[in-house]
């Protein structure tokens, strides 16, 4: 029943990622919205993100719920639209996982350090 | 009170719409339309039907657009003069307005639909209290007929083949919830898996169209959630 609990444990991975997605896009938006009002240039949001451990934290956890959301999503649309289902499509949305995770850290590894 | 134009399929899954005018008449059901072509205008036509009083399941059909249970769909409260009645869709279809249901049922006895006793032959009856959360939970989908329109209904169903469908898993949750019934674990195993309740989108089209008023994706819900129990505590 291994395949069962795989199946139960994505739709659960799911439900929670989205629920950390709500409140990251929310912040993100009202502290984008909240910063740029005077106008800032790159400069100076370097500036203020570089060694940020708060930011490097928050952003590292919103990467990582993209990163488990989008391929599971994907992973429904494949199967509905396009009938791809079974171990090679699971292999390669574990790969667009880890592309995601990969690049998203990256990006804010730019950010702060 | 005049006549109405019925368009009805002709054929399998190829085949072509042919018309008929019925004369109207009061209290008509959209199954008396079919009734009167079959017996008046043309015997070839094939349809199913057996009760006439929307409890034996067998008579639905798409009507323009929509899956209903014909019997007890009344003509007037349909618009327009032009009607156009196809069989059921997810299913392949026998001729002119006959789906076939078998893979439907399959799919019940896949999801472990059927009653496991508990009780030794010959057993005193087991007390079901009916206001217990359980029972209630049981009650809420133990009317389905089995008529396949909420399947013909969801788009899951059209979309991913192997998709065990809103009756199924509805008739799943009814058994989980039923205190004498014995094969929960197996059940639960076998409506959880890729293409069980955790497929199901939740926009409800099932519980739009059920005849009986029966809500299948708050059955499905409920699979959901003891599906995600039974994995925490390592019952999966
Ligand atoms: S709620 Fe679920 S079972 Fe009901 S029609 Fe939608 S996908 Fe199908
Ligand atoms: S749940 Fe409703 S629509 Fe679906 S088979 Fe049962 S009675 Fe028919
Ligand atoms: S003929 Fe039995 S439900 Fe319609």
């Amino acid at each position: 029943m291994r395949r069962t609990r795989f199946e139960v444990a994505l739709w659960a991975l799911q439900r929670a990622s989205a629920a950390v997605l709500a409140l990251c896009v929310t912040a993100h938006l009202a502290t984008n919205i909240y910063a740029v009002q005077g106008g800032l240039s790159a400069a100076e949001i370097l500036g203020r993100t570089r060694g940020s451990v708060g930011l490097a934290l928050f952003y590292g956890l919103f990467v990582a719920a993209v990163a488990v959301h989008a391929p599971i999503g994907l992973r429904t649309v494949l199967r509905e639209t396009l009938g791809w289902h079974g171990r090679a499509t699971d292999a390669a949305l574990a790969a667009f996982a880890l592309f995601l995770a990969w690049f998203g850290w990256r990006a804010v590894a730019g950010l702060v350090a | 009170m005049g006549t109405i134009e019925v368009r009805v399929w002709r054929g399998t899954a190829e085949g072509s719409y042919q018309s008929f005018a019925v004369p109207r008449r009061a209290n008509q059901t959209v199954l008396d339309l079919v009734t009167y072509i079959q017996r008046t205008l043309d015997p070839t036509l094939a349809y199913r039907f057996a009760c006439r009083v929307g409890m034996c399941g067998s008579c639905a059909m798409t009507v323009n657009g929509k899956p209903r249970w014909t019997c007890r769909t009344h003509v007037a409260r349909l618009d327009g003069d032009v009607m156009t009645i196809e069989p059921l869709k997810n299913l392949p279809v026998v001729k002119d307005l006959v789906a076939d249901l078998a893979p439907f049922f399959d799919k019940w006895a896949k999801a472990e639909g059927s009653f496991k006793p508990t009780a030794a032959p010959g057993s005193d009856f087991v007390v079901v209290k009916p206001d217990t959360a359980a029972r209630v939970a049981a009650d809420a989908g133990i009317e389905c007929i089995g008529c396949a329109v909420c399947y013909s209904a969801c788009d899951v169903a059209a979309w991913n083949p192997d998709y065990l469908g809103p009756a199924a898993l509805n008739r799943a949750w009814t058994l989980q919830n039923d205190v004498r019934d014995g094969g929960k674990a197996a059940r639960l195993s076998a409506v959880a898996g890729d293409a069980g309740c955790h497929a199901c989108h939740t926009q409800q089209s099932c519980r739009a169209h059920c005849p009986k008023g029966l809500n299948p994706s708050a059955a499905i819900a409920g699979l959901k959630r003891a599906a995600l129990g039974a994995l925490l505590k390592g019952e999966l």
